[in-house]
């Protein structure tokens, strides 16, 4: 067989880069053209929505629909109290997951293996199941339009969050308890002056997956929330678009400017820690 | 051994185990007062009839029985959730996939190509369902916008019986970008060598991805593919959000099309609120979600490649 020249090999291989190339800028146009469009159309005046053929940018671009859109439905209010529950939820998930994990890698007890596997499986259990008696709690604990159902559930930690923390923790070399025990430091002192600093960018990671869960939740607010002053960002955007298909009184380009800014803290967060959401899909699933 | 250190012994046996028990125990009481316990009062409720209004009042099965022999539509959310799954999870498993094996080169500026297609999976469902829900108008859409160039009259999308299941589709497809994520780590875990010994013995492209690339992925492909099975049999935010009128009680058009089972029993707890009928049907779509991950599991075993000596 004929060695190719260094030439042809060259050339192949540029070849090979441009095709990839190729694909990947059409991919990626097609994964953006959504994107584009919603702000496209959130730019729009009211007739720029439905000309035909529509026009990708618009002569005169309304920034002014993105102000329209925080006072067409309470954004300020919504913004608010979603940062609210998400800040509390985060908090408590991060001590009380972190506390739990601890337990589960440092500690020595009777029934631990088992308890740690139902911990596992209750992950398998369908949110469903439990909804109808939790919301019936609730209800019997007054507790149905307040903010409790969606922040209370934190301070008992969430078995995924235990489980990446456990197996992070299980990674820190026991010679540092040894020496803090040591030094006459006990488990909760260890737990916080030793493992939770070295523990940061796991802690990080499951910061971040509770930030996105909480932030994005639907279900919970919907189900539990019934004044309107008290929704989250999911929740009053769902109630704009409802007023816009019952009443008509709300445009299209308004809704897309809400929607629009409704995204703008989760792309915020995605570009500071994008190496952190990397990481925990990888623990995630690699061990999964 | 004497009784007294053994009695010393037992003391710290006791305190090593109330140490531990303290500790886990912020998720040992949620256990029981979140899960456990729930999950009791749902195996009764799912035997009452109740709303609610007066006290449950016992039916046996009757629930059971009523929703799996004589209730259309549970059968048509059924179905529509088992089209769903069929369609959703194997395509959003291809896409991610080829998405990842293109975003496994050694390319300048690849982070930029990863960013883009990672981007919407982790945006706000609820906005993005209004995105898509003007992507999808019939008239004014991005969607048929396009096809009218190329000449073609698109479909009601989800304005259509047929088309609304295909419409959240395609949608889901948009936000595949975790599932890559994790096939990319994956990818990125394969050893060099293997492919080099490979290419000595002569294998080409394809016999290397054949015999390389899939066995190695094959456990994130079992990760990916049990979380879009229960994902996906948990369709809600997209079918309430986008699909019937401003009705309520009106989801899941166009004439149920869109109607899914936990859509289906959200309605029956939360807008009829037949409590007692909604627990039995969380408990049929539980042993359903159940029955098809364990039945995947077993057949896991058949193809899922685990190196020796990882576990």
């Amino acid at each position: 067989m004929a060695r190719p020249s260094q030439w042809e090999t060259l050339l192949a291989s540029a070849g090979r880069y441009a095709v990839s190339y190729g694909i990947l800028i059409v991919l990626g146009a097609v994964f953006m053209l959504p994107l584009l469009w919603m702000l496209s159309v959130s730019v729009q005046d009211a007739e720029g929505v439905f000309a035909q053929p529509f026009q990708w940018v618009p002569e005169h671009p309304r920034w002014e629909n993105f102000r329209d859109a925080v006072t067409v439905f309470p954004f300020g209010r919504y913004l608010a109290n979603t940062a609210i529950i998400t800040a509390a939820v985060v908090l408590f998930t991060l001590l009380s997951s972190s506390l739990v994990a601890y337990g589960f890698s440092r500690m020595r007890f009777h029934g631990r293996d088992l308890l740690f596997a139902i911990c596992l499986s209750t992950m398998m259990l369908p949110g469903q199941v439990t909804m109808i008696p939790l919301y019936v709690a609730y209800a019997r604990l007054g507790w149905i339009d307040t903010w409790y159902p969606l922040i209370v559930p934190a301070l008992f930690g969430s078995p995924f969050y235990i489980f990446l923390l456990r197996q992070f923790f299980l990674t820190i070399p026991r010679e540092y308890d040894e020496a803090a025990l040591l030094d006459g430091a006990g488990k909760l002192r260890i737990y916080w002056s030793i493992i939770l600093p070295l523990a940061r960018p796991a802690l990080a990671t499951v910061a971040l997956f509770s930030f996105v869960g909480t932030w994005n939740d639907f279900f919970g607010p919907l189900i539990y929330i019934n004044t309107p002053e008290k929704a989250t960002l999911t929740l009053g955007l769902q109630m704009l678009k409802a007023q816009i298909v019952g009443t008509g009184t709300v445009q299209w380009h308004i809704l897309m400017a809400a929607s629009l800014l409704v995204m703008v803290p989760n792309v915020i967060v995605f570009f500071l820690a994008q190496k952190h959401f990397i990481r925990g899909l990888q623990m995630g699933g690699l061990r999964g | 051994m004497n009784p007294r250190t053994r009695t010393s012994r037992t003391m710290t046996l006791l305190r090593r185990d109330a140490a531990g028990y303290a500790f886990i125990a912020p998720w040992l009481l949620g256990f029981l007062l979140l899960t456990a316990g729930p999950m009791a009062v749902s195996v009764y409720l799912s035997g009452t009839s109740w709303t609610m209004l007066s006290s449950p009042f016992p039916v046996g099965l009757s629930n059971y029985s009523a929703i799996l022999s004589d209730d259309p539509l549970f059968v048509t959310s059924l179905l529509n959730t088992l089209y769903y799954v069929a369609f959703a999870v194997p395509l959003g498993l291809l896409i991610s996939l080829s998405l990842a094996l293109l975003l496994h080169q050694r390319v300048k500026g690849i982070g930029v190509f990863r960013t883009l297609f990672f981007l919407p999976s982790i945006t706000n469902l609820v906005a993005i369902s209004m995105l898509w829900l003007w992507i999808f108008n019939p008239e004014y859409g991005l969607l048929n916008g396009i096809l009218s160039l190329a000449g073609i009259r698109g479909p009601l999308w989800l304005q259509s019986e047929a088309w609304a299941k295909p419409s959240l589709i395609l949608m889901s497809l948009w936000g595949v970008g975790g599932t890559m994520m994790v096939f990319l780590a994956a990818l990125q875990g394969i050893p060099e060598e293997l492919y080099e010994a490979a290419n000595l013995d002569g294998a080409g492209r394809f016999r290397r991805f054949l015999h390389i690339t899939l066995p190695m992925i094959s456990p994130a492909m079992l990760f990916n593919l049990t979380m879009g099975i229960i994902g996906s049999f948990q369709v809600f935010t997209q079918a309430y959000v986008m699909t019937g009128t401003a009705q309520p009680g009106s989801e899941g058009g166009p004439n149920n099309a869109t109607l899914f089972v936990v859509l289906y029993l959200y309605k029956k707890a939360f807008q009829e609120f037949r409590m007692g009928y909604a627990s039995a049907l969380a408990w049929i779509l539980f042993a359903l979600i159940l029955a098809v991950t364990l039945l995947q599991l077993r057949m896991a075993k058949r193809w899922v490649h685990y190196e020796a000596g990882e576990q």
